[in-house]
This record gives structure tokens, C-alpha cells and sequence, in this order.
């Protein structure tokens, strides 16, 4: 591996690994041990798991329990924004957005947070101050994650400096698909440190992983080494969050705390656009990892046009018909 | 999430408001007669009711045929197999075939609606399952009729005749199309018995056959009880019988064609194993093991009664199967979202609350989740029996009904012998990662449907039938239009 920095160059950029929770705290002693543990686990059956999904999706959510579903969903959303284009401006454009959605109607929830790049963390936090709202930064070289791990470190600093008490980062895939899972392991338990304080989201670009076997390993090493959620996708790879991937992440985050005690959230982001697909994300938490996950602290979206047909859908509700797209703020 | 955050309020569980399937799109008659030679007559038996078993609603009242009337009906098959059907260019008997799958599928929801509503099954898999299935399985065989020289049965294979057909009442169309399609397909004319308690799919049916301008005679319908069953398969004019129901009953139609020229298959009852290996995708098997006991409340022949857990996660399976369980819905088979239906009739409720109850005599464990059923109609909660024996009742008899029977095994070679050990044989299925040990196992099963990762999956291009006391003979596929043609005993 050759990078710029040194990784001396950072002072604790390399810290001691610490073990995973019991029962699982001897599993990654070796890169054999750890392999073998997490080939270990019980496989996933692809169409089984996919015919479960679309079962799931085939429910019927209507009237006092779509408004609950719509309302609660809106207070899930981590509204987004990762363009190169990003601008101090744009994230307070979004900020106001996110405190207040639906400015026609002020009992419209507010969503979870606002997720940005790390250099406009500082930006984002000033223009939520004192809401409530939580700024999330995406970090370590997103979003391929195709830099040193003293460059990825450093970049979370950065983002926990500039006032993100949200840290996305990436898992590294390449290391991952070539199993070496120890090394994926470690960089999540170092990126977590450097978080501090803030919660850190552990991104499996569920689409670069492929099989449903591979997003269960992916979901457990991250799980062990201390991530707060896991997450799907960074939202540049297609296929982002879809339900059968999303399926397997709720049983990992079920299992893990049935056998750990310890409950690890999960955000689904990218391709989520409609208020159907965030009703069938919601019928799935429920029947799957179970009501302990509904609710923002420990189940996100990440969105940026979903929140507008969540407010569309909502007006719907309240005033019985359909407006239009020159009825919700375009970001 | 951090510690700055007000704690979040009173968390409300996701509950589902009701979302029922209108009932308006079927107009249900007060009282329906008999489908013979096209038309719709009184039958001169005694006529009975159907009910709803979610609600005990009186539905209809339908004529009964008796062994006169039955008789009429053999009379009008015989004169359409000899002078219309018969005869008739394979590619136009196709060609009505393909009429009436299309008009299955545009009223399809009025199907899916009534048969809920007659047999108490969830409208989810009346609508997703049922009325697709019998709609594929009249396009199926639409292709085949004028193909059948090709099907390997011959140079140029003859139809039999008038064909018997007596179907059970827990899939009233989908059985009803199993029966008709391959028979109307090899040229046969049919008289069919519907189940006593589920008639009305069956009647609507008729409808479509003369909506599709079907030859008169060419399909027959007599409802009524066993009696009228009986008149159907000891007509002496009926050249095959195909009945799906009862070993009981299989039992006594085997002794009644006896001696006959009639050509029989039965299709019976089972007591399938359900293997799932310690290398199995858990969870993937445990939504097989649901699917494949309360799939239509378990009034499946070919369920998955027996689940034979390998001991290593025997623990590990039943508390994901006891949590997975716990998410069922079970109420009003109308609601889209119930996952669990209403038993069909009084007398089957019975059955499945003394079967259980012997269970617990012999002391296997029961467990029920927690659930409300609904005071009126015939409800049976999913139940589960743990530490159950080879040797306990509900391990060898058909309950028929949404119980699982739990068992163990150590080693691959006895959950064959276990699973093997049943005087049915009709399917089963093995969960296992590993290929090669589902294609031995599978190989070992003396089942007629053996699923590898997933249980209760029906085709129309894939044979169905079983083993042993299961009966024989096969429906779907290229084996299951032998049993309509001459010369092609199985």
C-alpha cells in the first residue's frame, strides 16, 4: 500500500484494537479464527430471502397507520446532501428544511438529521443549533474509501472537529472481497475511536458486496467492532438499499443483539424514493429486528427526494387530495 | 442518539389499521342450482347451505345432485365427448382452454373474494396463490392439446372418455383446475364435484365456461355431499375417476372402481417431513417451516406437519420459528394483511382440537403465542408441539390443520428413517447449504414432491402425487396427462 502521509505523521492514527462484547471476544484473535467465525455463521438463501421481502412489501398500510407510518418515517430521515457542488449555502437551505419540512404545516415532525460532507460540518451545525437535529458527516475518503488509513482517520477528525456528532464512514470492499477481514475489522475499531464522542454509521456498499452472504459477514464485522449502525450504501453505487439486503441487515442487528445484548442501529440510503418504499422499510423493521427499532435512534433513511414525497403523501392525508411538486420546497 | 437529545417520547407500536378487500365485487345468489349440459338446473337432492367459517354467515343455498341428476350429467358428457368435444380439432379444445384461463385472470379478484369468503383462507394467498395457479395451470394445458403426440405417450394418444372428478375444499378452484384443465386438454369431458362446504368457486366457474362459449356437456358440475360423490365415481358410463381428498375416502373409491375399467388416481392425505440440517440458511428455514405448515391454515395434504430438526439448533430453530410465529396475523381472511385464515368447517375444527389435545395427552409440549380470535367462526391459533415422539399421534395422523410437530435427529441416516417412517408419502423438503447432501437426501425420501430450500412451491409443469398411502397417479406436467389418455397405465 503506498500513501502520502505518514502514518507517524498522525499521532495515535493506529490504536490497539480492542475485543469484541462477549460472547464473541476471542473471534477475532487471527485472521483464521475471524474467517472462520464469520463463514461460520448461517448462510443466506437468496431467493428465500428475496420471496421474504417481497412478501413483506405486499402489506397493507392504510389510514391512521400510513399517517403514523408517514410521521414517523419523516422524523427517521437523515436528509442529505453529498454533491461536489455543496456549498455553506446549500447545507443551510437544507437545514432549514430539516427543522422545518412542510412549512404549511407546523405540525409536520422535523427528520433526524442532516448528513453532509465533512468540510461543511461546521456549516451545518450552525444552522442547526438548538434543535435537536443531529449533523451527520460522511468520512474516511468517501465514498470508495481508496485511501490510507491514516488519511481516513484524519478525516474523520476533521468532520468530528468541525461539529459532526454523526460519523458515516466506508468499509474498505477491496479488503473485504479479497477476506481480509481482520484488516476491515481493525480500521472500523480505529475509525471509531477517532469518532470520540460522536456515533458512528458503518457503510457496507451493499452493492459492490453482491451476495447476501457477504452483506451478513460484512453486517457482523462491523457490528463486533463497535458501530453504532450499519448502513447499506453510500448512494453512488447501484443497487443501493434494496428490501432483500435490507431484510439481512434487520436479522443481523436482531441476532447480534439477542446473543451480545448490545442493539445496533440500521439506515438503509439510496434508491429510497417513495413513500411506499419507506412504508415497506418500516412493515419490515417491524416484523423482522421488532418495534425496539422504530424509532430514529436507531433507524435512519438515507434520503434527499424521499422527505418530498413523504410531505406529499402527508398533505394527502390531511386534506384529501393531491397537490403537487410546487407544493413542497425543492432543496 | 447522543446524550443532548430530549428522550423520544412514548414510543407507539406500528399497529395495522384494517384493510379489507371489498366483498362488493361478488354478488353471491340466494340459492344456486346444478351446471349440467350448460345450463343451470335444480338438482332434486336435498339442498344445503354454505357458510363463511370466518363469520358462520349463511352464504347461499345449493342444490344437492342425486344419483338421477348425477346421472343426467354423465349423460351430457358422454353425448359432448361423442359429438362435440371429442371430435373437435385439438387446436380449437386449445383454443378454449386459453378463453378460459384469460377469463380466470380478469376475474380474478372476484374469484380471490369468493373463495375467501367461502373457504376462510387470507385473500393474500387467495389472490396471490390460488387463482394465478389455476389460471396457469388452464394455460399450461391449453399448449399441450394440440401437442400431445409429442409428449412421449405415443404415437397418437386417446382420450378416455367421461371423467369422475370429486375435489376436496381446501383449494376449491385450484383443485377444480388441476382436474379440469389436463382432462379438457387430452379431450375428456368432465363431471365434477365440488366440496360440500366450498361449492361456490366452482359454480362461478361454470359461469366462465359459458362465458368462454364452452360446448355444452363438456364440463359438468354437481354439488352435494358424499352421496353424490359416491354417484359420481360408481356411474358405470364414467371411463376415469380422479378424486384429491381423504385417505378414508380415497380408500373406499379404490374398492368401489374395483373390478371396473375405470382408470383411478387419488391424491391423499400426508404427513410430510420437513429436514432442516444444521448447515441449513436459518432463517430462510424458518420462513419455510411457517410457509409450509400455516400456508391455508396447514389444510395442505402435502404440509410440512413434521419438522425434524437436527439437535445441534434444535434451541436456536424453535426460538426463531416461536418469534417468526408471533408476527402472524390471524383474523378476518379478507384483511390483505392477514397471514392466517379462519379453519373451513365445524367438524374440522373438531378434529384439529382433538388431535392436539391427544398431543398433549401423550406429552408432547404445546405452545401458542398470544393472539385474539375473533368470537365468532372457526379459529384455531398456530400451535407448535415440541418433544414429539415417532410414536405420539400427531407424528403419524394427518391433523390437517395449522399444527407443527416437532422431532429431532442426529445424524443424516435417521432423518431419513424418520422421515420415511410414515405410512404417507406425499412430499417433503431438506434445508441444507450443501448441494450435494439435498441431492442424496432427496434421493432417499419416498415422497412425490421432495422441495430443497423452500416448501409448498406448485407449477403446473411439475408432476404432483404421492407415495404409499398417499395414493397414485400425478397431476401436472407431461405425467399428468397420462392419467387422461389411453394406454399409458402408470
Amino acid at each position: 500500500m503506498t500513501h502520502v502521509l505518514e502514518p507517524d505523521a498522525l499521532p495515535g492514527a493506529t490504536p490497539a484494537v480492542h475485543a469484541p462484547l462477549p460472547p464473541y471476544d476471542d473471534v477475532t484473535r487471527s485472521d483464521a479464527a475471524f474467517r472462520a467465525f464469520l463463514h461460520g455463521l448461517p448462510g443466506v438463501d437468496q431467493v428465500g430471502a428475496e420471496a421474504r421481502a417481497a412478501q413483506l412489501g405486499t402489506r397493507s398500510i392504510k389510514t391512521t397507520s400510513k399517517a403514523w407510518a408517514i410521521d414517523t418515517a419523516i422524523s427517521m430521515v437523515d436528509l442529505t446532501t453529498l454533491e461536489g457542488a455543496d456549498t455553506p449555502g446549500k447545507v443551510r437551505s437544507l437545514a432549514a428544511k430539516a427543522r422545518q419540512p412542510d412549512p404549511s404545516d407546523p405540525s409536520c415532525p422535523q427528520v433526524a438529521a442532516v448528513c453532509v460532507y465533512g468540510d461543511l460540518a461546521g456549516a451545518a451545525r450552525e444552522a442547526l443549533a438548538g434543535t435537536g437535529i443531529h449533523v451527520a458527516a460522511v468520512a474516511t475518503a468517501f465514498p470508495s474509501g481508496r485511501a490510507s488509513r491514516a488519511v481516513k482517520i484524519a478525516d474523520v477528525r476533521d468532520a468530528v472537529e468541525n461539529g459532526a456528532d454523526e460519523i458515516d464512514m466506508v468499509i474498505d470492499r477491496g479488503a473485504f472481497l479479497t477476506g481480509r477481514y481482520l484488516d476491515v475489522y481493525e480500521e472500523i475499531v480505529a475509525v471509531k475511536e477517532a469518532c470520540e464522542g460522536a456515533h458512528l454509521k458503518v457503510i457496507l456498499e451493499t452493492g459492490e458486496l453482491k451476495t447476501l452472504d457477504n452483506v451478513r459477514r460484512a453486517s457482523w464485522i462491523a457490528m463486533l467492532a463497535g458501530g453504532d449502525f450499519i448502513k447499506t450504501s453510500t448512494g453512488k453505487i447501484s443497487p443501493a438499499a434494496t428490501l432483500p439486503v435490507g431484510l439481512v441487515m434487520l436479522e443481523a442487528v436482531r441476532d447480534f443483539r439477542i446473543a451480545t445484548g448490545r442493539q445496533v442501529g440500521f439506515k438503509p440510503a439510496g434508491g429510497i424514493r417513495t413513500t411506499k418504499d419507506a412504508v415497506k422499510h418500516l412493515v419490515m423493521i417491524n416484523e423482522t429486528a421488532g418495534p425496539d427499532w422504530l424509532d430514529p435512534d436507531w433507524f435512519r433513511f438515507g434520503a434527499s427526494s424521499l422527505l418530498n414525497d413523504l410531505l406529499l403523501q402527508r398533505q394527502k392525508l390531511r386534506t384529501g387530495h393531491y397537490s403537487g411538486p410546487d407544493y413542497v420546497t425543492v432543496d | 442518539m447522543s446524550t443532548s437529545t430530549p428522550p423520544s417520547p412514548a414510543r407507539p407500536v406500528f399497529e395495522y389499521a384494517p384493510a379489507p378487500e371489498s366483498r362488493s365485487i361478488v354478488s353471491i345468489a340466494p340459492s344456486y342450482g346444478l351446471f349440467v349440459d350448460g345450463e343451470f338446473v335444480d338438482g332434486t337432492g336435498e339442498p344445503f347451505k354454505t357458510v363463511n367459517p370466518a363469520t358462520e354467515e349463511v352464504l347461499t343455498e345449493v342444490s344437492a345432485a342425486s344419483e338421477a341428476d348425477v346421472d343426467r350429467a354423465v349423460r351430457a358428457a358422454r353425448r359432448a365427448f361423442e359429438k362435440t368435444w371429442g371430435p373437435m380439432r385439438p387446436a380449437d379444445r386449445g383454443k378454449y382452454l386459453f378463453r378460459i384461463a384469460r377469463l380466470l385472470q380478469e376475474r380474478a379478484r372476484e374469484f380471490a373474494v369468493l373463495e375467501s369468503l367461502d373457504n376462510g383462507k387470507p385473500i393474500r394467498e387467495s389472490r396471490d396463490v390460488d387463482v394465478p395457479l389455476a389460471a396457469a395451470h388452464f394455460f399450461y394445458h391449453a399448449g399441450w392439446a394440440d401437442k400431445l403426440e409429442h409428449a412421449g405417450l405415443g404415437p397418437a394418444p386417446k382420450p378416455l372418455g367421461v371423467a369422475g372428478q370429486v375435489i376436496p375444499w381446501n383449494f376449491p378452484l385450484l383443485m377444480l383446475a388441476w382436474k379440469v384443465a389436463p382432462a379438457l386438454a387430452t379431450g375428456n369431458t368432465v363431471v365434477l364435484k365440488p366440496a360440500e362446504t366450498t361449492p361456490l368457486t366452482a359454480l362461478l366457474f361454470a359461469e366462465v365456461c359459458r362465458q368462454a362459449d364452452l360446448p355444452a356437456g363438456v364440463v359438468n358440475i354437481v354439488t352435494g355431499a358424499g352421496d353424490t360423490g359416491r354417484a359420481v365415481v360408481e356411474h358405470g358410463d364414467v371411463d376415469k375417476v380422479a378424486f384429491t381428498g381423504s385417505t378414508e375416502v380415497g380408500r373406499s373409491i379404490a374398492r368401489a372402481v374395483a373390478g371396473t375399467a375405470k382408470k383411478l388416481t387419488l391424491e391423499l392425505g400426508g404427513k410430510a417431513a420437513n429436514i432442516v440440517f444444521d448447515d441449513a440458511p436459518i432463517d430462510q428455514a424458518v420462513e419455510g417451516i411457517v410457509q409450509g405448515i400455516f400456508f391455508n391454515q396447514g389444510h395442505v395434504c402435502c404440509a410440512g406437519s413434521r419438522l425434524l430438526v437436527q439437535e445441534s439448533i434444535h434451541d436456536e430453530v424453535i426460538a426463531s420459528l416461536q418469534r417468526r410465529i408471533g408476527t402472524l396475523r390471524v383474523g378476518d381472511p379478507l384483511d390483505k394483511n392477514t397471514d392466517i385464515g379462519a379453519i373451513n368447517s365445524a367438524e374440522q375444527l373438531a378434529r384439529i382440537r382433538e388431535l392436539s389435545d391427544i398431543g398433549e395427552a401423550e406429552g408432547a409440549q404445546r405452545w401458542q403465542p398470544a393472539c385474539d380470535l375473533p368470537a365468532k367462526g372457526y379459529w384455531f391459533p398456530p400451535t407448535v408441539f415440541t418433544d414429539v415422539s415417532p410414536a405420539h399421534r400427531i407424528a403419524r395422523d394427518e391433523v390437517f390443520g395449522p399444527v407443527l410437530s416437532v422431532l429431532t435427529f442426529r445424524t443424516p441416516d435417521e432423518a431419513v428413517a424418520k422421515a420415511n417412517n410414515s405410512t404417507y408419502g406425499l412430499s417433503a423438503g431438506i434445508w441444507s447449504e450443501k448441494g450435494s447432501r439435498i441431492l442424496k437426501i432427496a434421493d432417499q425420501l419416498r415422497a412425490g414432491v421432495v422441495w430443497a430450500n423452500t416448501f409448498n412451491k406448485f407449477d403446473p409443469t411439475s408432476p404432483f402425487g404421492g407415495y404409499k398411502q398417499s395414493g397414485y397417479g400425478r397431476e401436472g406436467g407431461r405425467h399428468g396427462l397420462a392419467a387422461y389418455l389411453k394406454g399409458n397405465d402408470q
